[in-house]
């Protein structure tokens, strides 16, 4: 029985390898990630606010692409979109805070 | 009874408005007696005019460090440098000296200040390279070498003098101490810190293997030579390595706030003694 379940868990991670090597990512969706993340750094510079390591992620992110890994590249893309957006919220959020801390 | 209700709520969110706007407002002169109180209660073995001296005021092993470097003092190449600079004419025949007051000697006390013209806060460095762009010179870099060298020069020349900073009569100067303040307690960066964090909250605790520093007379000592950095280097300087430290991306050097910072920090720092330039680990 157990035999069974190891055979059957093997078989469904080839599966899953297969499948994520048939949906791997594309030039576009690179160009896609990009775009978003580009948005959010925007959005994050406006505030000037933005962090170096989503700066960090978005050099990688293009270095990948430059290298043709596409789905590094994706992965350090929507790393840069997601710290991008969590500055924003955090300066969305200190914009109310502030006053708290000053000392009166 | 939608209608009531709407307009309810209407009234509440306009009466709440003004609520958060008076949490945000300023008041100067209360603000500098109630920071200036935070620190002497919180530091009572601390003399008031110690505290310009940064980490060494809050920590006596690292005092020792200092006065024994102190006898030959890694800034003293800056200050010469800034001084042979600042005697040196422009190429239309003009100085430094020909900008300022008193010829630029025992001024720097009297800065940042708030300009009426231009409606924004001029502080030394910017002060220094209006005047070499208005005297046909190419600007300085705001952070390091020749700047950190000039103003070195200028705050030696006020050395004891007591702070001195002006919020004239003028909402646009209040607005850019409001904006210094801001600015000063704001959390940035991944780290999430504000600059209050390490020098109201923390100052004589260490991070890492630094002593922090108070914020009570933090800019009496710049520019400053450190350590870390193998030389000398400007308050823009300094405070883009704060923004780095918490992995924040720096702003430009004397960008406006910097200069509003710079502001807010020196009037809380009025009366205290200029020790600059200052050495720092």
């Amino acid at each position: 029985m157990r035999t069974r379940t190891l055979i059957g868990l093997a078989v469904a991670a080839s599966v899953a390898g297969f499948a994520s090597a048939a949906f791997a990512a594309t030039a576009d969706d690179y160009k896609a990630a990009e775009a978003k993340a580009d948005a959010a750094i925007k959005q994050a510079h406006a505030l000037k606010n933005e962090w170096t390591t989503t700066a960090d992620a978005m050099k990688q992110a293009k270095a990948a692409a430059s290298a043709g890994k596409f789905d590094e590249a994706v992965k350090h893309a929507q790393e840069a979109e997601t710290l991008a957006n969590a500055s924003i919220a955090q300066s969305r959020e200190q914009e109310k805070l502030w006053p708290d801390a000053v000392v009166r | 009874m939608l209608r009531k209700l709407l307009i309810a709520v209407a009234m509440v969110a306009g009466a709440a408005q003004p609520l958060f706007a008076a949490d945000a407002a300023s008041d100067p002169k209360g603000e500098f007696k109630a920071f200036r109180d935070y620190f002497t209660n919180r530091f009572p073995k601390v003399a008031l005019d110690d505290f310009v001296n940064g980490p060494y005021s809050m920590d006596e092993g690292l005092r020792k460090q200092w006065k024994a470097i102190d006898e030959f003092p890694p800034y003293d190449f800056a200050i010469d440098k800034g001084k042979e600079m600042f005697a040196t004419p422009f190429k239309n025949g003009k100085s430094y000296g020909d900008c300022f007051p008193n010829k630029g000697i025992g001024v720097r006390q009297d800065y940042p200040q708030f300009d009426a013209k231009s409606g924004q806060v001029i502080t030394l460095d910017m002060a220094l390279n209006n005047c070499r762009e208005a005297n046909g010179e190419k600007p300085f870099d705001y952070t390091k070498d020749d700047m950190a060298a000039l103003t070195a020069y200028m705050a030696f020349t006020s050395r004891g003098k007591p702070m001195n900073i002006k919020i004239p009569d003028d909402p646009r100067a209040l607005a850019a101490y409001t904006n210094g303040k801001r600015y000063f307690y704001t959390r940035r960066g991944q780290l999430n810190f504000s600059c209050a964090s390490c020098h109201v909250q923390n100052p004589g605790n260490h991070i890492r293997t630094e002593v922090l520093a108070p914020a009570l007379g933090i800019m009496n000592a710049m520019p400053i030579y450190r350590s870390a950095w193998g030389g000398m280097g400007t308050t823009s300087r300094r405070l883009r390595t704060c923004n780095s430290q918490v992995r924040g991306v720096p702003l430009p050097g004397e960008s406006e706030e910097y200069r509003d910072v710079e502001y807010y920090l020196s009037y809380m720092a009025n009366g205290l003694p200029i020790s600059g330039p200052g050495t720092r680990p």
